[in-house]
């Protein structure tokens, strides 16, 4: 019976996305054929080879009659990629993260005169894009599409979009560093893609926010549980900041630059309320879903307070919005502006707070599952740093600590213990118990690795946030210090050479967080490469037969 | 035609965005708040643990 029902023809959308694949590379070989501008034709090449890729395996898979979609079963196959892609661009980011911390210790260190591109301001927006962007998007992209259908009780919507959604965002990754190697970029912190990565990113990021809505429209339970409206606060408002932050206009309509439709103070503001709030719904609200969704079914209790849960999610979404001023402390922003991004900043300790208590009094009632099950932990610890770096936060918000710990490494170790301790360990968390789960096995390959893992990521962590904030605090003082005749003490390049001990160790802390990733990579290889169980038990069936 | 001045369009999105985003905000958290509801969010904090892992879309 499954069977006829699974013989049908193709979905018309696979015809449609054939369709523009075909048109896709089409513009884009004219537009490479067409420009004078070498970078430009860089990027159109792997856009055009892209399209004709897409058009290629569409065409092939249309004749093969692949794409039926059983509406009875959920759509897995994209999330099964996106596991796989958030492993691999972990590691890529990661590793680019740890030769520029290298390069930091020993400047001579991988550079060579005439290959540019391994020049530290080109490597530092890939890894920047390369952790937040390719390994954080794609584990949000990942588990949102898991989570939606669980919670929703339906199939993702748009049949192929989803796949769509998921090869289009690769194809914005490569662009970005492709091209941020070759040279082009906006010079917008965490939005240095050009005007015509930026469009594509955006038409990418409409059809994902249509399946997650459509999804979501077709539900069949009644209540929209609240991991869900964490990730369309998510995908919406992170809409709304890459299309105002990127407002530009481009130099010609076959060339790379493009120059902002803002200038001066105006265009520091909306950068920053960009970058800000790339933190606030990209790395928090998204990642605050995954804990609201993985916390509760991996320690098998019921989330601590659901009204909590409402309440930190209003409250989240309303205060983190103001927050971006206080990047622009004594600059030309108004002094009220910048007072007015520090208060709320200040405010947003009591959501964050609220959340995590959320997150981790989830395991009451199974604390003990922290002893036994290290991928538990990992994502408690996870929530231990979304606390921590959430305090640290509106601390270096203040304007007069800000004075001390702006453009020092203090931030960076701010950045860092946000980012490998709870984007990261969140993440890891969810894909360790994601993996199993997509590809039917009973459970991981090792759970010794994953200790491993967790020790070898945490260890490194701490070592990298204490060198930061020793190497941070102590230029900070070094900068502000004056000789009794009113001149500053220190040159540049002395409080530089104070930190290279500190640097070192930094580069240190990183390397095992990356070595923590790669023992990842390693288990997830063997977990989805281990042979199926014998009995497979039907899910719908009795599980009484598997039992005896 | 009195054309509006930047002053007034600045004290309009000010207070009114003010009163708008505290009246929504309020909402939400009576929303939360509501007796009524209490049940109703006790048996939703369950909602992850309902479905099993397997691929068929759950009934």
């Amino acid at each position: 019976m499954s069977e006829n029902l699974a013989q049908q023809d193709s979905p018309p959308g696979a015809a449609a996305l054939l369709i523009i694949s075909a048109a896709g590379a089409f513009l884009g070989l004219m537009a490479t054929a067409l420009s004078p501008d070498p970078l430009f034709r860089l990027e159109g090449w792997i856009f055009t080879l892209a399209a004709l890729a897409a058009a290629a395996a569409l065409t092939v898979g249309v004749a093969n009659g692949r794409y039926q979609a059983d509406p009875r079963r959920y759509e897995d196959g994209v999330i099964r990629a996106g596991a796989i892609a958030t492993v691999f661009w972990a590691i890529v980011g990661m590793l680019v993260g740890v030769v520029i911390a290298l390069q930091l210790a020993w400047p001579r260190i991988f550079y060579f005169p005439e290959a540019g591109w391994l020049n530290f301001g080109r490597l530092r927006p890939l890894h920047t894009s390369g952790v937040i962007f390719a390994f954080g998007g794609n584990a949000l992209i990942a588990t949102s599409f898991y989570v939606v259908q669980r919670t929703c009780r339906a199939r993702l919507a748009g049949g192929l979009a989803g796949w769509f959604v998921f090869w289009g965002y690769q194809l914005f990754i490569v662009m970005a560093a492709v091209g941020y190697l070759a040279g082009i970029t906006e010079g917008r912190e965490y939005a240095e893609p050009e005007w015509f990565v930026d469009l594509w990113l955006t038409i990418v990021w409409v059809a994902y926010l249509l399946v997650f809505l459509g999804t979501i429209w077709k539900r069949k339970e009644p209540h929209i549980y609240v991991a869900n409206w964490f990730y369309l606060a998510f995908i919406v408002t992170v809409a709304l900041l890459h299309i105002v932050n990127n407002l530009s206009l481009p130099v010609s309509l076959l060339g790379a630059k493009s120059y902002s439709l803002f200038a001066g103070v105006q265009d520091a503001l909306t950068q920053w309320w960009y970058g800000h709030n790339a933190v606030g719904f990209f790395l928090t609200a998204g990642f605050l879903a995954m804990m609201y969704y993985f916390v509760p079914k991996r320690a098998e209790r019921p989330v601590y307070s659901y009204r909590l849960s409402i309440v930190h999610f209003w409250s989240l979404i309303f205060i983190y919005i103001w927050a971006g001023p206080h990047h622009l402390h004594y600059t030309a922003l108004p002094q009220w502006a910048q007072t007015l991004g520090m208060t709320f900043s200040v405010m947003l300790w009591m959501p964050s707070w609220g959340g995590m208590i959320n997150g981790l009094m989830t395991l009451s009632g199974a604390w003990d599952k922290l002893r036994t099950d290290p991928v538990l932990r990992m994502m408690a610890v996870a929530v231990g740093f979304y606390g921590m770096s959430t305090f640290e936060g509106p601390l270096m918000s203040i304007r007069s600590v800000n004075a001390l710990s702006h453009y020092t490494d203090w931030t960076i170790g701010h950045v860092h213990s946000g980012a490998l301790g709870w984007v990261g360990f969140i993440s890891f968390g969810a894909i360790y118990c994601l993996v199993p789960w997509l590809w039917k096995k009973e459970k991981l390959h090792s759970d010794a690795l994953v200790e491993w893992h967790f020790w070898i990521a945490t260890l490194g962590l701490l070592l990298y946030i204490a060198a930061m904030w020793v190497s941070g605090i102590g230029e900070g003082l070094m900068w502000r210090e004056y000789t009794p005749q009113g001149f500053l003490a220190n040159s540049f390049v002395e409080t530089v050479s104070a930190k290279h001990v500190e640097n070192i160790v930094r580069a240190l802390g990183g390397l095992m967080y990356l070595s923590g990733a790669l023992i990842m990579a390693y288990n997830i290889y063997r977990t989805i490469r281990q042979p199926a169980p014998a009995v497979l038990p039907e899910a719908s069936g009795p599980i009484v037969a598997a039992a005896a | 035609m009195s054309a509006l001045t930047y002053e007034q369009v600045a004290r309009f999105a000010q207070q009114g965005g003010t009163v708008y985003f505290v009246v929504i905000f309020l909402a939400g958290v009576a929303y939360a708040l509501w007796p009524k509801n209490r049940e109703a969010f006790r048996d939703l904090a369950h909602m992850p643990l309902r479905e099993d892992e397997d691929d068929h879309v759950g009934s």
